[in-house]
């Protein structure tokens, strides 16, 4: 048998119902594996103690009937965590120790799961590196001084490293997806009100989802089928019928109408990402699918509109960072001073200028021209796609305009780090599904992701086609394990 | 200075308004860090200008994709007695109170 922590969720699963490994081996190999991969700074806490222990209290009394029964897994740090410090990447809740816990995490525990610890990602959320993180930048398994991508960086290179058998991220413009697609990973975002977002640190509260990351296609449907739930803590939680994803898996998508936005052939777009964009769409008709031409006219307006919401989304839910109730407090000689000191040393540079762009957007005499206009245009993106979707089940796009870049190499360019987002930025504004699956390397051998879209709540319809693509691109991460030499 | 032609303009944020932002975001910036934040920001409205190409005049604004009427619920308490919980991550309490720099002179 290969090593317990190269072996997918569902092969573990199944190994440790059978009692080939138990819950505490699987624990002690991930954890043992963590403490030599140090180098690649994935884990803000770890949990390693309580994880062994709860482990072993499983074995001792076990039950086979849960979904994830004893399996051990490492979670964005945005996710609160009853009792395990939470710090969402940010100097600002360096200390803060939440005393409950988020909904989809629970969820998680609740079907057998053990917490190994909180990994790192942008703070707040917000970057598509990890090098906005306090905790330091996290670097991408496949090669040295690669970015994991971001913001949930900390969850991709973890499951690109093997040091979890399945993780969670949150998806607020591509956060999950543009890192599945740096890792040659799995990444699915969930129609916007599938899973809840109760005590889920907030960036942009109309954009934000957390969604399952993992090694192949089959163990997204396991985990999304665990954290998808209606949630009266959750006021945008949506009750509709889920799925049971996992059960419900097919390779049959014979007959689907697949959709290929011509917007998408953007500028400046590497041709190895336009032949693999081919490649995709030679596998989805290989799988059945017939393939059909559409217009996303709007897609060029997405990101300039995600630039105006998402800051001012995020001024407003960052407020509550006062050094009054929780986290971080510097001195100041009077109220005001306590605030704009605390705030000034406990946001990181990106945060302050997004705080700051979300200020000025929503500031006295500018709302109607740019809040109020992007919300309009956002309109006509969402019209784009329900359009499209007359005509499709599910649309077909690169997941990113490139492969991971170097650590560094596009850090003093806000705007030029924004533009990886340009693929995903839709989906979200648009409250879409959408998954990114490993489809094949640069001249680098770097990994690149393919998107697929899909109608709201149609999260099923998305993992087939993936499930389908996935068999036919075969794709296999070559990682050598060089941080360990 | 706004510069206008038919549909694009392009305002500059100068220094002043970066410092003006700053205290309403309540954040302390040096002056090195503002004049920093004074170039990001306007690389950044450039590129947001963009939005000015599309007339929006009849489409409703978009604010919230979750096509559901906020939900009522009960009038009724469901945590008691979490005080403690409250003030356990306080920077600094006095018995049941947060503490904040003297306000009232």
């Amino acid at each position: 048998m290969s090593e317990i922590t190269s072996l997918t969720l569902y092969e573990l699963i199944k190994n440790i119902k059978e009692k080939k490994i138990s819950s505490n081996e699987a624990a002690k190999s991930f954890v043992d594996r963590a403490e030599k991969s140090k180098k690649i700074n994935v884990y803000v806490t770890e949990n390693f103690e309580n994880c062994l222990k709860l482990s072993k209290k499983f074995d001792d009394k076990p039950n086979f009937d849960l979904k994830l029964p004893g399996i051990p897994i490492a979670v964005k740090d945005l996710f609160c965590t009853n009792e395990v410090r939470t710090t969402a990447g940010s100097n600002i809740l360096n200390n803060f120790v939440p005393t409950y816990e988020s909904t989809v995490t629970q969820n998680i525990w609740n079907e057998g799961g053990i917490l190994l610890g909180k990994l790192n990602c942008d703070e707040f959320a917000m970057g598509s590196s990890n090098e906005t993180s306090f905790f330091g930048n996290v670097q991408n398994p496949i090669a040295e001084d690669l970015v994991p991508g971001g913001s949930s960086g900390g969850s991709s290179a973890a499951l690109a490293a093997n040091l979890t058998p399945v993780t969670i991220g949150t998806d607020t413009g591509g956060s999950i997806r543009q890192p599945a697609s740096f890792t040659g990973t799995v990444g699915l975002k969930p129609t916007y009100g599938s899973c809840s977002r109760y005590g889920i640190v907030a960036f942009a509260s109309s954009l934000d989802q957390a969604g399952p990351m993992s090694k192949n296609v089959k163990d997204s449907s396991i985990l999304l089928e665990v954290i998808s739930s209606f949630d009266k803590k959750d006021s945008t939680s949506i009750d509709f019928k889920r799925n049971n994803y996992s059960s419900e898996l097919t390779r049959n998508i014979k007959g689907l109408k697949i959709g290929i936005p011509k917007e998408y052939r953007v500028d400046g777009m590497p041709d190895e990402i336009e032949k693999l964009w081919k490649k995709g769409i030679e596998y989805a008709k290989d799988c059945g699918a017939e393939i059909i031409d559409i217009s996303l006219p709007h897609t060029s307006y997405a990101l300039p509109t995600y630039y105006i919401v998402a800051p001012a989304e995020a001024s407003s839910n960052l407020a509550r960072y006062d050094g009054v109730k929780y986290g971080l407090r510097s001195s100041g000689k009077n109220l005001i001073d306590m605030y704009e000191k605390t705030r000034s040393e406990g946001f990181g540079e990106e945060v302050k200028r997004r705080v700051m762009i979300g200020t000025y957007v929503l500031s006295s005499g500018y709302y109607d021209a740019y809040y109020l206009k992007a919300q309009k245009v956002r309109q006509l993106i969402k019209q784009d796609f329900d359009q499209a979707y007359n005509k499709v089940d599910a649309i077909l796009t690169p997941s990113t305009p490139s492969s991971a870049f170097k650590i560094g190499e596009k850090s003093n360019d806000p705007v030029s780090m924004y533009l990886n987002d340009i693929f995903t930025v839709p989906v979200n504004l648009a409250g879409l599904p959408g998954i990114s699956i490993p489809a094949g390397v640069d001249k680098n051998n770097y990994p690149l992701g393919l998107q697929i879209i899909g109608k709201p709540f149609d999260e099923q319809t998305v993992l087939n086609i993936a499930y389908s693509m996935e068999e036919k691109i075969n794709y296999k991460n070559n990682i050598t394990d060089w941080w360990m030499k | 200075m706004v510069v206008c032609d038919n549909i694009f303009y392009h305002m500059t944020i100068d220094l002043k308004t970066v410092k003006h932002i700053s205290k309403l975001a309540r954040i302390s910036l040096d002056e090195k860090k503002a004049e920093k934040l004074a170039t990001d920001m306007n690389s950044i409205f450039e590129f947001i200008e963009k939005l000015n190409e599309l007339n929006t005049d009849n489409i409703e604004p978009l604010t919230s994709i979750a096509e559901t009427t906020l939900r009522f619920r009960d009038d009724k308490i469901t945590s008691e007695n979490i005080r403690e919980k409250i003030l356990k991550n306080s920077p600094e309490k006095n018995d049941d109170f947060f503490v904040v720099p003297k306000v009232v002179e």
